[in-house]
């Protein structure tokens, strides 16, 4: 199957990449032709079969709901590309 | 003989006796990091000062009678996706460049407690996708058999520096085989636990159902005593088994006899198979037939359908895992106008190639009106894949077949053509979707003077009687000895 230039760009949108123009081209040729290699699974019944999501298949456990020391936040903003006394800073979102 | 060519265990025990100390163990490791990793190129970063410290750490332990363990004072190597305080973690990526761990992950504190002085952080793929550590931001490593080749990936460089003998041991992780790959190409012993025998807390997420730590060593029992160390369950991974793990030294050396083997004919018919690496493995089924051990053809039908589930699986995971680098918590940003173009200017410049190429499939394959076609069906035939192994491990103990397809490939060949790379991992992967255990140790040569992989699959949690059939072969043959030529200077 071939994707086209729109449904590449459509979905860099909701992966939130900026791809350049050379990359679109890149990703449409390239994605088209893994899309066609993996579209061999059509082709396997599985009318009755139900989807593993987890190889581990067991129940997820619980554990004691306790109260725990977390990070202070100078600790948590150690890596933050911008920051506000004890905040996370990005671009301003309403005008 | 150089403390460098001395097992994990080895040197453990000349540590215990004093014989050697573990400051003269690192240094033997940083002389060797200084005189090869500069053709090598297996590290990221090198911690001189913490493993000498740590080094100094265990040898006042020493003579204080509080030894940590067998393998307190052995140096090791971490594949650069172990978050370790204090070190920076960059999953081999820009976008990860300057991120400096704020704690260290569950098995890196588990190998802290036992003793282990960290050496550096190792080369990979970036976020672990790839199988030839090319798709690191940084540089490629190279294999130490042949520089001119690639040693695998993703944990490329943890197996370059274990073959190089500039470390003892390595942790890395395996997704698709990224452990066990890497194990075959540069004649190493690799294995990826039961999903869920170790806790993947503070490891960077690629695929979290199919992600799973694991030790790269020279030898097999080695690699029983490192997963000693991290198999331990970790109640702050709700997918870290409860599951309490036996002593895996205790019957490494009892044998095959008796035990039924399965050669699953998919994986032996598999057109494109290097003709050499086909003759080396099988004759190691007919060395453990000659140790007692009883071969039995199985079948393991959908082993033909790996290859497209896990490509949709894996990078459908990870397109959400890796959601989380978007500029504003850590990692790289670059300003945009809003809000939005700084996500996607960020995730544009951060990534490399391969890591947006699964992004974009991953996502595509999430997508609304592909959800059920791609994702879903995949999903479904993950349930085949594991049920053929549920099958088989009724007539059989374990499974033996080739860990990879070739022999080490030269750097360049195959990174323009992203289908002739996967195919790389096509017997690796149905490990990770049935979440069984799986070994690769060498079982040869080339012509060429290349590595060649045996790989043993189990049944969950049976890593002691893999590592038993491992060691049953090991001990009859001298490929794990073999020091590759660099080394030799």
């Amino acid at each position: 199957m071939s994707l086209t230039l729109e449904e590449v760009r459509h979905v860099a949108s909701l992966a939130r990449l900026s791809l350049s123009a050379e990359e679109e081209t890149l990703m449409r040729t390239q994605l088209s032709a893994i899309l066609d290699a993996v579209a061999e699974l059509s082709h396997v019944d599985t009318s009755a079969v139900e989807p593993t999501s987890h190889a581990a298949g067991e129940v997820a456990p619980w554990r004691p709901d306790e109260v725990r020391p977390s990070f202070p936040p100078e600790k948590a903003l150690g890596n933050a590309p911008a920051k506000v006394g004890t905040s996370f800073a990005v671009p301003r979102i309403l005008e | 003989m150089e403390p460098t060519d001395l097992s994990m265990l080895e040197l453990g025990r000349k540590l215990g006796s004093g014989e050697l100390s573990s400051v003269e163990a690192v240094r033997a490791c940083l002389s060797r990091v200084d005189r090869l990793d500069g053709q090598v190129k297996a590290f990221l970063r090198v911690d001189r000062e913490g493993a000498l410290a740590q080094a100094e750490a265990a040898d006042r332990r020493r003579k204080e009678g509080k030894r940590a363990g067998p393998l307190d004072g052995v140096p090791i190597g971490l594949k650069d996706l172990f978050l370790t305080q204090g070190l920076p973690t960059t999953a081999g990526s820009r976008i990860l460049e300057t991120f400096v761990a704020p704690y260290d992950g569950s098995a890196v504190k588990l190998l802290r407690a036992a003793g282990t002085p960290i050496l550096g952080k190792l080369n990979m793929d970036e976020f672990a996708m790839g199988s030839s550590t090319e798709n690191s931001a940084f540089f490629p490593t190279r294999n130490p058999w042949n520089l001119e080749t690639s040693p695998g990936g993703s944990s490329g460089g943890s197996a370059a520096a274990v073959a190089a003998r500039m470390v003892f041991g390595a942790l890395g992780t395996d997704t698709g085989g990224s452990i066990r790959q890497p194990a075959a190409l540069t004649g190493t012993v690799g294995l990826k636990p039961t999903y869920g025998r170790v806790s993947r807390l503070g490891v960077v997420a690629f695929a979290s159902s199919l992600d799973q730590v694991g030790p790269m060593t020279r030898d097999v029992p080695d690699c029983a005593a490192l997963l000693q160390v991290i198999a331990v369950h970790d109640p702050c991974d709700s997918t870290s088994a409860p599951v309490k793990a036996p002593d895996y030294l205790a019957e490494i050396e009892a044998g095959v006899k008796g035990m039924r083997l399965g050669l699953p004919r998919e994986y032996f018919e598999l057109p494109g198979m290097d003709r050499e690496v086909r003759a080396a493995v099988e004759a190691a089924t007919r060395a453990l037939e000659k140790m007692g051990a009883q071969l039995v053809p199985v079948s393991l039908p959908h082993t033909r359908h790996a290859l497209a589930t896990y490509y949709l699986i894996a990078p459908a995971e990870a397109s959400s895992n890796l959601a989380r680098y978007d500029g504003v918590r850590y990692g790289l940003r670059v300003e945009g106008k809003n809000l939005l173009a700084m996500y996607g200017r960020s995730r544009d410049q951060g990534f490399g190639l391969e890591v947006k190429r699964r992004i974009m499939l991953g996502t595509y394959a999430l997508s609304a009106g592909y959800y059920d076609a791609y994702y879903l069906k995949a999903q479904k035939v993950r349930t085949l894949i594991k049920q053929d192994f549920v099958d088989a491990f009724r007539t059989v103990d374990a499974v033996l077949a080739p860990t990879s397809p070739t022999p080490a490939f030269r750097i360049g060949e195959k990174v323009s053509d992203p289908l002739a790379m996967y195919l790389n991992d096509v017997f690796t992967l149905p490990c990770n979707l049935a979440g069984l255990p799986g070994l690769s140790l060498p079982c040869g040569f080339t012509r060429g003077n290349l590595p060649i992989g045996l790989q043993i699959l189990g049944r969950p949690w049976d890593e002691a009687r893999v590592l038993r059939i491992g060691r049953a072969f090991e001990r009859e043959h001298d490929f794990h000895r073999r020091a590759p030529p660099l080394g030799a200077a």
